[in-house]
């Protein structure tokens, strides 16, 4: 009975939205209206809730409209790409179908709250934070499913423990082929991990070690899942490097799990305020780069993206290869079953000169990595 | 002289009369703004870094834009239709860029634009309601999504919906309807928040 009651209600409320009633019934249904706070919430909501619903159809519609008119003049021979072949892309992933959800995260003035995860630069007081911002990515996002606003990811289904809550991400690479990686201990708010490759698979990780000092941290993937890898295409490089050195970067500074390719320089031999332990480099770098690895024309990281110069554009940090050895070694002193590290000291298979080629083989080897409590 | 401004009118008048067509989904109009249009998005993007793919994606999202405006009764033409959707491919077409960590690209264009932040803004919100909106009723399952978009979208009454989905009465019908709406409007709601 309860129910039948909710449904008349429901059906007045939407009638008399609608216009539809008559106006003695309208002027009775506004005095019980005005009488009963619950059923005005009722109508304020369901006429939000219409309002977005007509919104929604009208939308569908006419995208539905667009679409099949492209279509058909686009099958009508109306147009064709001017030419194929002139890709100078400098970017690994474009967006062959855009995905409109994309926009979601752009979207202005608090006036949705997300539920998806949001890129939001993450200031941290420790690193004189009004200066440099660290790349992770804060993350705010209630329920595991929802970690990834690219369809992708939604329909996979996720490693993530029940009731977890992510709190920040970044990026991190592979350095040994049982599965230890590299990333930013900033990147790690949370005490569980999970790893995302470049093709969406979710991996469980383990924090094995942390230094927050200099910013690193070591991940192992623990999942039998992982297919090992025979060998890493590159090459951890253990001297310093050139002023000048042409580099570029691999990471997951986007909400989705597209990999994005930047290129740049390395512009000063020291980091923020001359930290001998980093560079700086001149590169685009966003929230969710952190982590990430940087390379040398002969495939050779020779650096870890972590922060970037709030005033100036383009000026990012990066923390010196070396400083992954040391790490290494810290980690093995502290806990002796990851004595088993080796890692990619020497140049292996690719010392292909072909940007391409190399990233190709590269970015099944950078994770998308997410922590979470 | 008079023969001149009697093109402008015109032009103005065909314009007029596109942008209504548009606001009545009339499928001509929007083939003409295709036709017209396109071409020109397509060659400014396929020369700024992007595909042939990248522009009908970013002209289907002028289009919306454009769609959106003309729906407002507010709506007036300050611009002609080229430099509006090309204003507008222009913006969004930059941000994608810097998105994909391209900054600082000077775009080559020769086309005239306006400022269309205000456009967009109106869009992005619109197109983030729409994602929840499309997320809410893609979890719903069925019948309750086919039931509620035959309903509110294909505006289809309570008698036919209860034929199409074998209830022995609109009753039925209805308080099928009832329960799968409640379920929308909950997860609808769950992720929407009004103001602030």
């Amino acid at each position: 009975m309860k129910q039948l009651d909710d449904i008349q209600l429901l059906e007045a409320i939407e009638r008399y939205l609608a216009g539809e009633m008559s106006a003695s019934e309208a002027a009775q249904f506004e005095t019980i209206r005005k009488q009963t706070p619950e059923i005005d919430q009722m109508v304020v909501e369901h006429d939000m809730f219409l309002l977005e619903m007509g919104n929604y159809a009208n939308r569908k519609n006419f995208s539905k409209l667009s679409t099949e008119t492209f279509n058909n003049l686009y099958n009508a021979g109306e147009w064709a790409p001017i030419d194929e072949q002139t890709t100078k892309f400098k970017v690994i992933q474009l967006w062959t179908k855009y995905k409109k959800v994309t926009a979601i995260a752009a979207t202005v003035g608090g006036f949705i709250a997300l539920f998806t995860s949001t890129l939001v630069m993450y200031f941290s007081p420790s690193l004189n934070g009004s200066q440099v911002l660290q790349l992770s990515k804060a993350i705010e996002v209630i329920k595991k499913n929802q970690q990834v606003q690219g369809h992708i990811l939604n329909e996979v289904k996720t490693k993530l423990p029940e009731n977890a809550k992510l709190l920040s991400g970044g990026s991190g690479f592979l350095i040994d082929t049982k599965g230890y990686i590299i990333t930013n201990a900033h990147v790690l708010k949370g005490n569980g991990a999970i790893v995302i490759n470049s093709l969406g698979q979710e991996l469980n990780a383990t924090i094995v070690y942390a230094d927050k000092s200099v910013d690193l941290a070591l991940l192992k993937i623990i999942d039998s899942d992982f297919n090992q890898p025979k060998s890493i295409p590159y090459s951890i490089r253990k001297k310093a490097t050139e002023l000048g050195e042409e580099i570029y970067t691999l990471g997951y500074p986007r909400n989705d799990n597209d990999i994005v390719y930047g290129k740049g320089y390395l512009s000063a031999q020291s980091g923020f305020e001359g930290d001998s332990n980093a560079y700086q480099i001149q590169i685009s770098a966003n929230p969710g780069y952190s982590g990430a690895p940087i390379f040398n024309n002969n495939a050779e990281i020779i650096g870890i993206i972590n922060t970037r110069q709030k005033q100036a554009e383009g000026v990012a940090f990066a923390i010196k290869s070396s400083k992954i050895f040391d790490l290494i070694e810290a980690a093995q002193n502290e806990q002796s079953n990851e004595k088993a590290v080796h890692i990619a000291k020497s140049m292996s298979t690719s010392k292909s000169s072909d940007r391409k080629k190399q990233i190709g083989e590269m970015k099944n080897f950078i994770f998308n990595i997410r922590s979470y409590n | 002289m008079t023969y001149l401004s009697i093109n402008i009118l015109k032009a103005e008048y065909n314009e007029i009369a596109l942008l209504k067509g548009l606001a009545n989904n009339d499928s001509k109009a929007v083939e003409t703004l295709y036709k017209n249009h396109f071409s020109t998005i397509q060659h400014f993007i396929e020369n700024n870094n992007g595909s042939f793919d990248d522009a009908r994606d970013v002209f289907q999202e002028a289009m919306i834009t454009l769609y959106e405006k003309v729906q407002s009764e507010s709506f007036t033409l300050t611009c002609q239709i080229k430099t509006y959707l090309f204003s507008i491919c222009k913006h969004l077409w930059l941000k994608r860029l810097q998105q994909m960590g391209k900054y600082s690209t000077p775009l080559s264009t020769q086309e005239e634009s306006i400022s269309v932040e205000t456009d967009i803004e109106a869009f992005e919100k619109k197109d983030a309601a729409y994602a929840i909106m499309d997320r809410a009723l893609n979890s719903l399952g069925e019948p309750c999504k086919s039931l509620l978009e035959g309903y509110y979208l294909n505006k289809k009454g309570m008698q036919e919906l209860a034929a199409e989905f074998g209830y022995t009465n609109s009753d039925n019908a209805k308080n099928q309807k009832y329960k799968c709406l409640m379920r929308l409007k909950k997860l609808f709601f769950s992720q929407y928040n009004i103001g602030d």
